[in-house]
């Protein structure tokens, strides 16, 4: 369970990151490993060269910006476990971290990491998806910045470029009277998703749906919104029946695979029971 | 890199995992390898101060970083707290996760002095043991924890 040979880089600034990612075709970023190594200790990817970015400076961090909350990709499941500002303002990605692996793992994979490993089971995608996070990368050709709609291409597969490097990731705050969840169905906890749901939501006068995302993960090649059940409460109260309703709705789009760990049936009807369950908290959380 | 607490510096292929390096080049054979898949946990190790498995941290991660291993717990025959409560309530069987597990042990009463067994039980949710069944390894990390509070009220 060795990887394949592979030239190793630890450049001390991004500039010389990107450098060194477009001289490389082969080239795979390593931020905290925790994905990546995983991958290549069973040889299923053996990238030639390895960028190490952990060296690089000020890529960690968690800041609260003026319409957003701005976290560095290389902030640690840990930090942002721990970071209060999250756990108020965005319960969702808090649950969410704090479900990846056991304590070792939190302390070394990176919400960036995360983000471009981009497999479907994992879970902050969903989270970070469904709070319509903003990804920022730089490359050759500058910087950019990629909303989530766009970010998660495929399995495995982000908009980021080759020759760049996610630097942050943006959180656009969410209106008062917000509430969001994240549960995740799996064997033990700490396992990969079977199905993953992750709802905000805004509330109106009289307990009315202001505003609804839901987004589910392991269920499709990337997180998928669930933008029927989204409609179907927007503009209704929100009780026990709508919620329902709502429920049913959620797995349009939805394609889960049938694997060892679970039928296709099973993933699309946790759907429904987790998007009920979500709901619910999401709602006691508004204030 | 530092070492438990002294300077060390080597030379590692970029592909040699920490695990392998601290075993075979460092002669630190207290850290185990039990899946090498990044599971069990019994390759634990501290880097920089958090708990890591170091059979998914390649060596040269390790560049300039401050290591302990359980070799660095005890000071000369005195053994640390966590060690003597492991020890006297029969925290280990066989010992193989037993490394890892005092190093996950010291994390979490680093952090959290008084864990409820619950917060216990999630802190060594990254060390797997198939001896024990937990349940004296949970009693010896609140023996540890208590041991080690009334260390810190005596100053000692």
């Amino acid at each position: 369970m060795i990887p394949k040979k592979f030239d190793y880089y630890a450049p001390a600034s991004l500039n010389e990151a990107i450098q060194l990612l477009s001289e490389n075709g082969e080239a795979k970023v390593l931020a905290g490993g925790q994905s990546l190594l995983t991958l290549m200790k069973m040889r299923l990817a053996s990238p030639n060269v390895l960028v190490d970015i952990s060296k690089i400076p000020n890529l960690s961090y968690i800041r609260e910006e003026g319409d957003h909350l701005a976290i560095g990709a290389l902030t640690t499941h840990d930090t942002i476990e721990h970071s209060p500002a999250i756990k108020e303002k965005f319960t969702i990605l808090n649950e969410a971290v704090s479900k990846i692996g056991d304590q070792q793992i939190r302390n070394q994979g990176t919400i960036g990491g995360s983000a471009c490993h981009a497999d479907p089971a994992a879970d902050p995608p969903t989270a970070l998806r469904v709070v319509d996070a903003k990804f920022v990368a730089q490359g050759k050709k500058g910087e950019r910045v990629v909303p989530a709609q766009d970010f998660f291409v495929d399995i495995f597969a982000t908009a980021v470029d080759h020759d760049e490097v996610l630097t942050e990731i943006r959180l656009p705050y969410l209106p008062p009277k917000s509430g969001s969840a994240y549960v995740k169905h799996s064997l033990r906890e700490h396992d990969p998703a079977i199905v993953n749901v992750g709802t905000v939501l805004t509330v109106g006068d009289g307990n009315v749906c202001k505003d609804l995302r839901i987004g589910f993960g392991a269920a499709g090649p990337t997180p998928l919104r669930a933008t029927s059940a989204e409609q179907h409460l927007r503009g209704k109260t929100f009780d026990d029946k709508t919620i329902a309703e709502a429920a049913e709705k959620a797995t349009e789009g939805a394609d889960p695979p049938s694997d060892v760990h679970s039928s296709r049936e099973y993933r699309l009807e946790m759907i429904k029971v987790l998007t009920r369950r979500s709901l619910k908290i999401a709602l006691s959380r508004v204030k | 890199m530092r070492i438990n607490g002294r300077e060390y510096s080597g030379m590692a292929e970029p592909r040699t995992l920490l695990v392998n390096f601290i075993r075979d080049d460092l002669n630190l054979t207290g850290t185990h390898i039990g899946c090498d898949t990044g599971q069990c946990g019994a390759c634990t190790i501290m880097m920089n101060g958090r708990t890591v498995k170091s059979c998914m941290v390649l060596a040269v991660q390790a560049q300039g970083a401050d290591i302990l291993t359980v070799e660095g717990l005890a000071e000369g025959d005195k053994l640390h707290p966590i060690q003597k409560a492991f020890r006297q309530n029969h925290g280990l069987q066989c010992g193989y996760c037993t490394p890892g597990l005092l190093m996950s042990s010291l994390f979490l009463l680093q952090r959290n002095p008084n864990p409820t067994e619950d917060e216990i039980r999630r802190g060594i949710e990254g060390n797997l043991c198939r001896c024990t069944g937990y349940v004296n390894v949970v009693m010896s990390i609140k023996a540890a924890a208590k041991s080690m509070q009334e260390n810190v009220g005596k100053g000692a």
